[in-house]
């Protein structure tokens, strides 16, 4: 990890000339493979053929490295390495297995090149691959960016049929036929006489062969499970309360930890007074920390009552105290000092734009938090040799080694024991809980310590999406939108989180105007400039990241063009859309919603497409304007995947995208008054509730080349789809989210 | 004090004002009650207090005492599972999953006074239980699905 840690610094990330450094000695290095985890703690009579499959005389484990939030990957990608591995899907347990760089993110890479995931050019692709050459070197493992599926689709099937062909060669030998003559089927090699010999009978045997590489896959046409509506393997433990989160772990003589952090993020602890905190009952410990104070106690309860009662002397926070001046860094951040990049410039806009006949409009999107249902926590152990930690984490190299720097173990005594988590939504790709427990467990050798953050301290510590504005400049002419110029002015969450992974983010960030800059639209005079404002309180990538801010900017502008011209807000898109995966996209979506099927007076319908993750997702969502407010009638979604993996989970995620991206934009923001978040609870940051949610339709196309993610690209067109119908239904111009600081929902 | 918990009967030695939640998950390590909010705005701690859905982040220990309790475990296990846990498994409503045990009880409760609700009751009955990840719409479904079968029809 020292070379992970000396390589990142020179070389990591994303979309700059800083990769250059790395690339020769990259290419030697990614040509090896990396060694196969499984091996090393390997027992007799246990079989590995990769690191993903693992075979003794009773059982068959997969090891399925990518974490699951919800998105239901545990599921998906055993079900990849089943699916040539001919399993049945009760036929073998999973394990998320230990931090290891074999499970490094291959796909990763053509998110972080600055090029359209449309461009299939020389320089774009040899790009991806010196960036995959890099996220390999590094072993990154990370899970994130909607790459699950990409990353996983072939390589788990390549280990599947590894694992299968060399059980095919072991069961060769011992009935001494040909492999060739040899099947597979439900767990067993099948004879040529139809005997079968299950798997955990040839592990012992198949542990002394060299695995059989195998890279052929099978056609999708003949998949048994990829593909087909498949049960999730956690879905009866999260129905009946037996799945384990990380929150819920047990063990013996465990102490319970609460925390009061600083409210001003990221500022430490002057001093405090625990009097009090240390008399009340079941209290073991109080324990100073660097940005705050933990309560050790018998019990959770008892542990969040004592951390509250510690009188606690802050130092003040880096950023603005107050919401109003974070507003006004935005505003005053469009200048040429702090242009990030123009990242498309097609025609010439300054030519075609003159003041007086532009149409202006500003976009604001504020902070919102992540807060998913279960709330941070960890497990820890720390000995002299060594740290376990119980902690479900979307990047757990980066965690292990935070464990190891605070511990003052080196990285390979740390044990990292992945959980399934409740929720995530970008937040697991923070380390504050990590850091926190490892001071605790430091503090205290040899016990085990659970600690669990309040919904309070959550949210007051939430490191939130981007806070940014957009200024819109546009011209229409005979009905068409003739140029549109957008500026994006938001803090990096990219350069945020990775200052405090320790690393620099060089070059400009991609996320700013991702979702604006990338639309396939041919609009003849059209500029997308990025602007970066001066990091104020710390962000972090929020589902879907920056195009859930600069995706509702550059379609509501679009949308707002479009109608000035007097044009059909989905037939003007279609006419600018260049690409004929995304125009599919725009079309099915028009005819699912019934698009251009009259409304009522009181009603009206929007329309929004945003590219995110290389996927394009076009929603259209329609409203009544009742005497009490808006109310959602109904969302439609469509998306191109390239091709649909787990349609049950997919259309899960689609619905629950459109949920979450228009459940924050109508009421979710976070705010700061005195240095610290306004909002502490649900009550005050609610998202969507049940009563409030439309019918969703959903509908995944397969015509995009490559096979993408779905856990963040139906996001982005929610909010934009919404403000559009609003103003279709009252000829209201919602241009700032929360949209219920203007207009009223049921 | 004395609780009955999923018909087994507990001595715990806990303040009066401890929340049933805390008592449950860490006196009695029943974890399928889960932590989300403490306020009583999330509904992720659902349990049943003879019969009748409660917030067990709201109920101090002293309230329970004596009473009947039903936390998830309680109502069915996965070999045996409730007609509305069968709805959710049929309708694969969980994603993350964590909110789903509060989810489940609220509409288990209610469908004994509602058996047979129309959409509006499921909306006003099943909307202070939040759902981070979105699965407002096969909650919607599991709960119609759960209501007929509890009726004997198919």
């Amino acid at each position: 990890m020292g070379k992970l840690k000396t390589f990142t610094r020179r070389t990591f990330l994303v979309g700059s000339s800083a990769i250059a450094g790395g690339v020769a000695f990259g290419t030697f290095l990614a040509k090896k493979p990396h060694d196969n985890p499984l091996a090393k703690n390997l027992n007799n009579g246990e079989a590995t053929f990769n690191p993903w499959v693992l075979i003794d005389a009773d059982k068959i484990t997969l090891i399925v490295p990518h974490m699951d939030m919800g998105q239901g990957v545990a599921s998906i990608q055993a079900a990849m390495i089943a699916e040539e591995l001919d399993l049945e899907m009760d036929q073998f347990a999973i394990s998320f297995g230990l931090p290891d760089a074999a499970y490094h993110n291959t796909a990763l890479a053509s998110e972080a090149v600055p090029f359209l995931s449309t461009d299939d050019g020389m320089t774009a692709q040899a790009m991806r691959t010196v960036v995959r050459s890099v996220m390999k070197i590094l072993g990154l493992q990370v899970t994130g960016g909607s790459t699950t599926v990409p990353d996983s689709l072939n390589k788990l099937r390549i280990a599947g049929a590894t694992a299968r062909e060399t059980l095919k060669r072991a069961a060769a030998i011992q009935a001494d036929v040909d492999a060739a003559e040899l099947t597979t089927a439900r767990g067993a090699v099948v004879l040529p006489d139809g005997k079968r010999i299950a798997y955990t009978d040839l592990a012992a045997a198949a542990a002394a062969l060299q695995p059989v590489h195998h890279n052929t896959l099978r056609d999708p046409a003949s998949w048994r499970l990829l593909g087909q509506p498949m049960q999730r393997l956690d879905i009866v433990g999260k129905s009946t309360g037996t799945l384990d989160y990380g929150i819920d772990l047990q063990f013996d003589d465990l102490l319970y930890a609460a925390v009061q952090l600083n409210p001003g993020k990221g500022a430490a602890l002057k001093s405090h007074d625990d009097t009090q905190a240390k008399a009340m009952r079941g209290v073991q410990q109080i324990l100073p920390l660097t940005h705050g104070v933990a309560a050790l106690a018998d019990n959770s309860w008892r542990a969040m009552r004592a951390a509250k009662a510690v009188v606690c002397d802050w130092a003040e926070a880096s950023y603005p105290a107050e919401q109003a001046d974070h507003w006004q860094l935005v505003a005053d951040s469009f200048t040429e000092e702090r242009l990030d990049k123009i990242w498309r410039d097609d025609g010439d806009v300054e030519q075609a734009i003159t003041d007086a006949a532009a149409h202006q409009a500003e976009y604001r999107a504020p902070y919102v938090a992540h807060q998913p249902l279960e709330p941070l926590n960890a497990v820890i152990r720390v000995t002299n040799e060594r740290a376990d930690i119980w902690v479900a984490h979307q990047m757990p190299r980066f965690a292990q080694q935070k464990v190891a720097e605070i511990t003052g173990l080196e990285v390979d005594q740390v044990y990292l024991h992945n959980q399934y988590a409740g929720g995530s939504f970008g937040h697991r790709l923070e380390f504050d809980n990590v850091i926190l427990a490892a001071e605790i467990g430091r503090q205290m050798p040899g016990k085990t310590i659970k600690l669990t953050y309040t919904r309070e301290q959550d949210f007051a510590q939430d490191f939130t999406r981007q806070i940014g504005m957009a200024r819109g400049r546009g011209l229409v002419k005979n009905g068409q939108v003739k140029a549109m110029d957008l500026s994006v002015a938001t803090v990096s969450s990219s350069e945020s989180q990775m200052k405090r992974l320790g690393q620099s983010a060089p070059g400009p960030d991609k996320q700013i105007t991702e979702g604006a800059w990338n639309l396939p639209y041919d609009i003849e005079h059209f500029r997308v400039s990025a602007y970066r404002v001066p990091e104020l309180a710390p962000t972090s990538s929020w589902r879907s990241v920056g195009a859930s801010s600069a995706g509702f900017f550059a379609d509501c502008f679009l949308d707002e063009l479009i109608h000035q011209a007097g044009a059909d807000p989905l037939a003007e898109r279609l006419r600018l859309c260049n690409h004929p995966v995304a125009k599919a996209v725009l079309e099915t979506a028009g005819e699912l919603s019934g698009w251009g099927r009259p409304l009522a007076e009181n009603q009206g319908r929007g329309i929004a497409f945003v590219e995110s993750f290389g996927v394009p997702v076009a929603e259209v969502v329609e409203v009544t304007m009742t005497d009490r407010g808006i109310r959602l009638d109904q969302v439609t979604v469509v998306a191109d995947v390239g091709r649909v993996i787990d349609p049950v989970n997919f259309e899960n995620l689609m619905q629950g995208g459109a949920v979450w991206g228009l459940g924050h934009a109508m009421n979710c923001e976070i705010t700061f008054k005195n240095g610290a978040s306004e909002q502490l609870n649900y009550h005050r940051h609610a998202g969507m509730r049940l009563y409030q949610c439309p019918k969703i339709v959903v509908k995944g196309l397969e015509n995009g080349a490559q096979v993408r993610g779905i856990g963040e690209p139906p996001v982005p067109p929610a909010a934009p789809a919404l403000a559009n119908a609003i103003f279709a239904a009252t000829g209201q111009r919602v241009r700032e989210m929360p949209f219920d600081q203007h207009i009223r929902f049921v | 004090m004395k609780l009955t918990v999923n018909g087994v009967s507990h001595e715990v030695d806990v303040e009066e004002d401890m929340p049933l939640l805390w008592v449950l998950r860490d006196e009695l390590q029943l974890t399928g009650t889960k932590y989300g909010c403490g306020i009583a705005q999330c509904g992720a701690c659902t349990v049943h207090m003879n019969g009748m859905a409660v917030r067990s982040c709201q109920v101090p220990a002293k309230e329970a005492a004596d009473q009947t309790i039903t936390t998830i475990e309680g109502l069915g296990q996965p070999e045996a599972l409730h007609a509305v846990q069968a709805a959710w498994v049929e309708h694969q409503v969980a994603q993350c999953g964590y909110c789903q045990s509060g989810q489940i009880m609220q509409a288990a409760s209610f469908l004994q006074f509602k058996p047979n609700p129309t959409d509006e009751d499921i909306d006003r009955a099943m909307s202070a239980n939040l759902c981070r990840c979105g699965t407002y719409p096969r909650i919607r479904e599991a709960v119609k699905t759960a209501a007929k079968s509890l009726r004997g029809g198919v």
